[in-house]
């Protein structure tokens, strides 16, 4: 199905399933420990030997001679597998290093070897046991100090709208601010993992990936085997965030191990080593120019960032929300890229606008300061409804405005005091607001439905479920769709013997795989009426029944029958600017002596088309919540920069959010329904959450405190030496 | 560890040959050759998971937490980062709460062992399951387990009248509040960020005033 005009009414629209809020389809086999992840699969490959993964010791170099010779003898080894006998591998153009290093190192913990052993605690002593004599090569490891060598991505040149220079030069008021931002870790729960398992030159990964497509391809490219000798099965992910969007090295090392072993292999990745040894969100450097007349109209609006990757990398693209954000007519963004030899930089949760918002919405926070204006009006001032660098380009929903004008209401945005000036005890009191904005994104999705002779419909895609709900919306989809209660439906996804879906990345997973799903499900209404006699084109589909023109039958009269389609997205993603939108406010308590800070309150309003499950879509409003919290105050990667690496590499050193860091969490969502958007008229909502929290948590630590810290996570030691004097 | 005795090994002599071959045999002090092919130590031990007894020879460097998951194939109890930092593996062993993979399966001889398979299946849920449900407190599912089992015990620990770091008197009973349960909870890590929801879910279990709560 051809997505290429706007939507009409559909089935969709009932709304006698979707919508509604929906305890997960998962959830019984989530709570009750029974849903099986990757390492946890002991019912298929019998056989099943360990493997445990050596990672470089050094940064940058070259590995002169590696002696195997004590792990080899050491009990229970099967198969030591190294670069030297791994026969050739390709690289994915996904993956920026090497997922087997050797003889060269092109960052700390990149994967060395892989040891097999009957058991894990013999694959982890034999581990040990590998002695590698490195030569310890220069690298580069210190943004601040690369930043002159930095270049202009090939495939992300300045974008220059009017004349930017010269309009901040004539601007009344103007800001002129740097912000920094730190590497930051996923630190999904589930670490990667990976059972493989051969059956002559045929490989099957049970793993835990968000893009089933990819990694089957990625999987094939890096082995040197054809793409339809490979099968990844991932049903159940805990957790990925971006980091399990790539075929990592516990896949290849597990199919690597197991076809050196002959038997199959699972293995995963300690904790200590994902932080290093995988992907992570590169740090920003930023600087954000805004100028505005006295009526608070912008009129220069000027984002430079500048990031680090390894070679053949990719920037941080933290600088695009600010292409669309807000109105003005002269405009430059500009990112520039610096070579690291830090582990590989990578898409995490809403990578770029994560970051970038937590510059440009502290950034107009600060100029609506300047400007003496509330942060909210200066924010209503400068709304646009059109893309403001091609004005003909509209954005196809755009509730900004109501959703800050709504929060602010909500929240109590009126009682808002002075910095510094607003006490409760022992605490300072602020409160802090920002605009959350992230793009809607669409992609071919594709899936099978099948009605089964007993009535149960069961869909089919190799969409995954990392914890957004998917399953549980394309349940519901397919319940609307067919006119029957959602427990008649049988949801199975992650599998790449399943019609390729979207997948789970850039909040475009839920829109875009149930809407592949409606496709599937237009074609399968068809044949079902069509088998029983009645006119597809008006027949109905309720209560477990067919009605048309008087005549009424049970689904089940048309037997077993299957369907299967893909929604193809055309120009209406290209004609509109498709984007969500949210207000994000937040109360602050910063400790008056001790200058530690708590988060009292939260409130998100956000408007992000059709609601689906507005359960499990809250749920991923505050869980991009309380990361954008932890972004603001306490995730940083600790960069040591004479060896190289990501010092405090576990979850003890890389502090995330914990129970007492997080208050009671609102979030509202504003009525919208978006027809440009697909046939379910939905959008993206897994990321819009982060977009912007970061910066309402650090505003409202300036109000609490009347103190600006502009080099992320706000920590209570860049507080002290300015907290107010005690009288 | 009464068997250390029968591993015969001087410090000297584990230090020089590596902690993995130390577990082997005896070796003489200082020794110097490659550790030989030769079988892990093992030990006898009986455990009653989940009202059930039983009984294992296991590698004595395994986890309870690698007991339940790999011997036992009891993955509820969940390995996020092996390391006690995370909670995932949280089970109740003797009635108390603790991180399954921060102690060896040979230290728990005898002891009772509560994992969240014991607690509830899908077709009966305990109680706090199904509390998670309906207040969806989970999304990935990976902490859940553990979550669940420490909010079982959070409720119980309440109840016994044991204080926390956020109890204003020691000599009063402690309340459950949502001070009390985030401050009892903060050892099991949701990177999903569920924290709110858990916390309506306990409240729900535990009879408590949710709007309160959410204050």
């Amino acid at each position: 199905m051809k997505f290429d005009t706007r939507a009409g009414t559909n089935p969709i629209d009932q709304l006698k399933v979707i919508g509604r809020a929906t305890d997960r389809i998962d959830g019984p086999l989530k709570t009750s420990g029974t849903a099986p992840y990757a390492y946890e699969r002991s019912d298929v490959a019998p056989g099943q030997v360990y493997g445990y993964v050596v990672g470089s010791a050094i940064a940058k170099g070259r590995i002169r001679s590696i002696d195997l010779t004590e792990a080899k003898a050491a009990p229970g080894v099967l198969a030591i597998v190294t670069a030297a006998d791994a026969g050739p591998l390709g690289k994915s153009k996904r993956n920026t290093a090497k997922l087997l290093a050797g003889p060269d190192i092109e960052h700390y913990h990149q994967a060395l070897a892989v040891v097999v052993a009957e058991t894990f605690e013999q694959a982890r002593a034999a581990a040990n046991l590998v002695r590698v004599d490195y030569a310890r090569g220069k690298g580069r490891f210190d943004l601040d100090a690369s930043k002159p060598a930095a270049k202009m991505p090939e495939d992300e040149p300045d974008k220059r709208f009017g004349d930017f220079e010269g309009a901040f030069a004539a601007a009344v008021v103007k800001l002129d601010a740097r912000y920094t931002t730190p590497d930051q870790a996923h630190a999904m729960m589930e670490p990667h993992a990976t059972i493989a398992a051969w059956e002559g030159d045929r490989l099957t990964l049970w793993t835990s990936n968000q893009m089933i497509d990819w990694a089957v391809g990625d999987t094939a490219t890096t082995l040197g085997i054809p793409k339809e000798n490979v099968h990844i099965i991932s049903p159940y992910i805990g957790g990925g965030f971006g980091g399990k969007l790539f075929t990592r090295a516990d896949a290849v090392l597990a199919a690597l191990g197991a076809r050196a072993a002959g038997r199959p292999v699972k293995l995963t990745l300690t904790r200590p080593m994902i932080f290093n040894n995988t992907t992570h969100r590169p740090a920003t450097r930023q600087r954000i120019r805004i100028g505005c007349g006295r009526d608070g109209k912008i009129t220069a609006i000027g984002h430079e960032s500048w990031s680090g990757d390894l070679p053949g990398g990719q920037p941080e693209t933290a600088v695009k929300q600010t292409e669309l954000l807000y109105a003005g007519a002269n405009r430059l963004t500009a990112m520039r890229l610096s070579v690291l030899d830090l582990p590989e930089g990578n898409a995490m949760r809403a990578p770029g606008e994560a970051s970038g918002l937590m510059a440009l919405e502290f950034a107009m926070d600060e100029m609506a300061e300047k400007l003496g204006m509330d942060p909210v009006e200066f924010r209503v001032v400068n709304d646009t409804q059109v893309d403001p660098m091609d004005p003909k380009r509209p954005f196809s929903q755009r509730q900004l405005v109501k959703c800050l004008r709504d929060g602010a209401a909500h929240f109590g945005w009126a009682r808002r005091g002075l910095p510094g000036r607003v006490r409760d005890g022992r605490w300072l009191v602020g409160m802090g607001v920002a605009a959350a904005f992230r793009n809607n994104m669409v992609q071919t999705s594709a899936a099978r439905v099948r009605l089964e002779q007993d009535g149960t419909i069961v869909v089919e895609t190799d969409m995954t479920d990392i914890g957004t709900g998917s399953y549980t919306i394309i349940g519901q989809t397919a319940a609307e769709m067919m006119g029957v209660p959602l427990d008649r439906v049988v949801v199975r996804l992650g599998d790449s013997r399943f019609p390729v879906s979207a997948g789970s990345g850039g909040q475009w997973g839920g829109n875009s795989s149930t809407a592949g799903v409606y496709a599937a499900c237009v074609k399968l209404r068809e044949a079902i009426a069509r088998q029983l006699g009645l006119d597809p084109a008006t027949a109905v589909f309720a209560g477990g029944k067919v009605q048309d023109g008087g005549r009424s039958m049970p689904l089940t009269r048309a037997g077993a029958l299957v369907a299967e389609d893909t929604i193809e997205f055309d120009k209406l993603s290209k004609e509109y600017q498709q984007s969500t939108f949210g207000g994000h406010f937040v109360e602050v308590g910063v400790h008056a002596m001790t200058g530690e800070i708590r988060v009292r309150r939260m409130l998100a309003v956000c408007a992000a088309g059709r609601i689906l499950n507005p359960k499990s879509a809250r749920s991923q409003v505050i869980g991009a919540m309380t990361m954008g919290a932890g972004a603001a105050l306490m995730e940083e990667l600790a960069v040591d920069k004479r060896f190289g690496f990501f010092v405090n590499h576990d979850l003890a050193g890389y502090e995330v959010p914990v129970h007492a860091d997080i208050p009671h969490q609102e979030v509202i969502f504003l009525d919208e329904v978006d027809p440009i958007s697909s046939p379910m008229k939905a959008k993206g909502v897994g990321e819009l959450g982060i977009c912007g929290v970061g910066a309402a948590v650090a505003n409202a630590i300036y109000n609490a405190t009347g103190i600006r810290v502009r080099d992320y996570p706000i920590t209570l030691d860049k507080l002290l030496d300015r907290l107010p004097q005690m009288t | 560890m009464a068997n250390v005795t029968e591993m015969e090994i001087s410090r000297r002599g584990v230090m020089a040959v590596g902690a993995a071959s130390a577990m082997l045999a005896p070796l003489p002090a200082g020794a110097q050759v490659p550790a030989p092919k030769a079988v892990p130590v093992t030990m006898k031990v009986s455990l009653e998971v989940n009202g059930t007894r039983r009984d294992l020879e296991v590698d004595t460097r395994t986890t309870l937490l690698d007991v339940l998951r790999e011997n036992l194939h009891l993955t509820g109890t969940k390995k996020g980062c092996d390391h006690g930092q995370c909670g995932a593996c949280t089970v109740m062993a003797g009635g108390k709460r603790i991180n399954s993979c921060l102690s060896l399966a040979v230290m728990h001889q005898g002891d009772e062992i509560v994992t969240i398979e014991g607690l509830g299946t899908p077709e009966k849920l305990h109680p706090m399951q199904a509390a998670f449900i309906k207040h969806d407190g989970y999304q990935c599912g990976y902490c859940t387990p553990g979550q669940i089992c420490s909010a079982v015990a959070v409720l119980a620990e309440i109840k016994a009248g044991i204080p926390s770091h956020v109890t204003a008197e020691l000599t009063a009973r402690p309340m459950v509040t949502g001070a009390e349960m985030r401050e009892r909870m903060s050892g099991n890590i949701c990177r999903c960020g569920a924290y709110s929801n858990i916390v309506d879910a306990m409240a729900d279990v535990a009879g408590a005033d949710i709007a309160g709560v959410k204050a």
